[in-house]
């Protein structure tokens, strides 16, 4: 589903390859920036890749990236960041060597054009609502996993984003815990921050997502309301072969 | 005995401010300037241009000597190491290599066979010394070089801890793909960093020149030690550094002890030993140990 969009994302006619293997084929896609879009699709669908391609993470072979109407196909991960796309990683990246709030600090201070007080304010608010105040001062490299999917959230959060690209940040959660990531998302997305969440916990995407994508093989096989889309035949067939619960 | 030890660390800390630069290098930006001995002659044959031909003392020529060095670094980083990284990890080393020999002929080119020093244009600090105690003598050079590495180790130290740009440095060096994504830029990271440790060479070069005789070929031999205390320390920590640059110095003196021709070959067999170790004591398959024992595996 592709529409002009003054404020948000249009991908149009996206490609990839990776070698002889296409990931993305012919991609189009486009949200406002208030949106909450869910993408879901089995292993190899190129969840991962478009969201990458998104984050500026690689050139594309093919298409573009529209920002808020502004060309961003050829700008890198930084000046999108700069912009307002940022992303967190399935498997969480933390600077290693640095404490918590350190991480933080330097993607508060370089993701946003901000003075050292502000950087501080964005840092302690970014740490405040992720939930990490009482392991502010930890290693990240100690922190367990719950805790270093929370800090790819603060550290994306304390950048000031427009649009925030989540990769499967439930994934390896417990139910409880996922309950309060969620409870997290959902503040965000009453500060109208846009979403894109790439999550294969269904049931945890649906409490946040307003639409639903589902990819298979690199391409869009359907975009709507997210029952819609989960009922959707070809869904069904590329992704569970029966019903999604 | 007592002497020795004290000329020893004083050694220790020429070769932890020749090391300064490489470890810097090698630990932010993962990688081994072959070049590094060739830019601190550089640097020596820029101050003692200065000197010679401007009457400028090399401490006021190293306010412009280390500006252009930094400038230097940066541009090495942005134009030649930058693209030759994405090439794998072999091949920034080769660029290196090629780098040292172009350096090292342009020198014997323009300058010649001629050894030249920066004693002469020091005054009488060259041969000045205090007396520690009856009889044992430190040189004052040798003195303000081991301050100066420490001034500089520390400062260094601070800044990377401290500052929006240390941790900029710092995060770029963990990760720059995962630095981009939160907005920094990571060539730019890499290039401030190329800059602070060819300033760092700036500083090394006068160090070099003060201390003795350099000529065109004379960075091989540094970068031997420069490695060797990098390495002895452990790549990433600079306090390590300067331990690595110490231990160096007192193994070549006891290696000077045993045998007359032993100081060089004492520093050798203790780099050497040091690998073994650490080749033994880490985990995992030979890739990863060689990347242990070099201070390169996380």
């Amino acid at each position: 589903m592709t529409h002009a969009v003054s404020n948000g994302l249009l991908a149009s006619d996206l490609v990839k390859n990776f070698g002889s293997v296409s990931v993305l084929k012919n991609i189009n896609f486009s949200m406002n920036a208030d949106e909450a879009v869910g993408i879901v699709g089995p292993n190899g669908a190129g969840k991962t890749t478009l969201l990458s391609a998104l984050a500026g993470a690689f050139q594309l072979d093919q298409g573009s990236i529209l920002l808020n109407n502004q060309d961003v196909t050829e700008k890198c991960a930084s000046a999108r960041c700069n912009l307002g796309v940022v992303r967190t990683h399935q498997i969480p990246k933390p600077f290693d060597g640095m404490t918590v709030f350190e991480n933080v600090l330097v993607a508060a201070s370089y993701g946003v054009d901000a003075d050292k007080q502000t950087a501080y304010q964005h840092t302690l608010n970014a740490i405040q609502l992720s939930g990490m105040e009482h392991v502010a001062n930890r290693q990240a490299e100690s922190l367990g996993l719950l805790d270093r999917k929370r800090l790819e959230l603060a550290r994306a959060l304390a950048t000031q984003p427009k649009i925030l690209l989540l990769d499967e940040i439930a994934g390896g959660l417990t139910e409880a815990e996922s309950v309060q990531l969620v409870d997290t998302i959902k503040e965000l997305r009453r500060q109208g921050i846009g979403i894109i969440w790439i999550e294969h916990i269904v049931h945890v995407l649906l409490q946040v997502a307003e639409r639903l994508i589902c990819m298979d093989s690199g391409e869009i096989i359907a975009d709507g309301e997210p029952q819609a889309v989960l009922s959707n035949p070809q869904v069904v067939k590329a992704y569970l072969g029966g019903g999604i619960e | 005995m007592t002497n020795q030890i004290i000329q020893a660390i004083l050694l220790g800390g020429y070769y932890a401010l020749l090391a300064c630069g490489l470890s810097f290098m090698f630990s932010v930006m993962k990688i081994i300037n072959l070049a590094h001995g060739s830019l601190l002659v550089l640097a020596g044959y820029l101050l003692w241009f200065l000197a010679e031909h401007y009457h400028l003392s090399p401490f006021v020529g190293l306010l412009i000597v280390t500006p252009l060095m930094m400038l230097i670094g940066w541009a090495l980083q942005a134009f030649l190491l930058e693209k030759s990284a994405r090439g794998g990890e072999l091949l920034p080393i080769l660029t290196t290599f090629g780098l040292a020999i172009v350096i090292e002929n342009l020198l014997f080119e323009h300058f010649g066979a001629n050894t030249r020093s920066l004693a002469p244009y020091i005054g009488d600090l060259s041969w000045q010394s205090w007396e520690l105690f009856s009889g044992v003598y430190v040189g004052k050079t040798s003195v303000y070089i081991l301050v100066t590495a420490i001034i500089i180790l520390g400062s260094l130290q601070l800044f990377m801890k401290k500052t929006p740009l240390g941790r900029q440095i710092r995060a770029t060096a963990h990760d720059p793909d995962t630095a981009g994504i939160v907005g920094i830029n990571p060539k730019k990271a890499s290039a401030i960093a190329a800059a602070l440790a060819m300033g760092t060479v700036a500083i090394s070069g006068l160090a070099l020149g003060v201390r003795g005789v350099f000529d065109a070929y004379s960075g091989g031999p540094q970068l031997l030690f420069a490695f060797e205390a990098t390495i002895i320390g452990g790549v990433g920590s600079l306090w390590g550094t300067l331990i690595g640059g110490i231990i160096l110095a007192l193994a070549q003196t006891i290696g000077a002890n045993i045998h007359p021709q032993g100081f060089l070959l004492g520093g050798h067999i203790l780099f050497i030993i040091i690998l073994l170790i650490r080749l033994v004591l880490a985990k995992g398959g030979v890739s990863h140990r060689m990347k242990a024992a070099f201070g390169g595996a996380k």
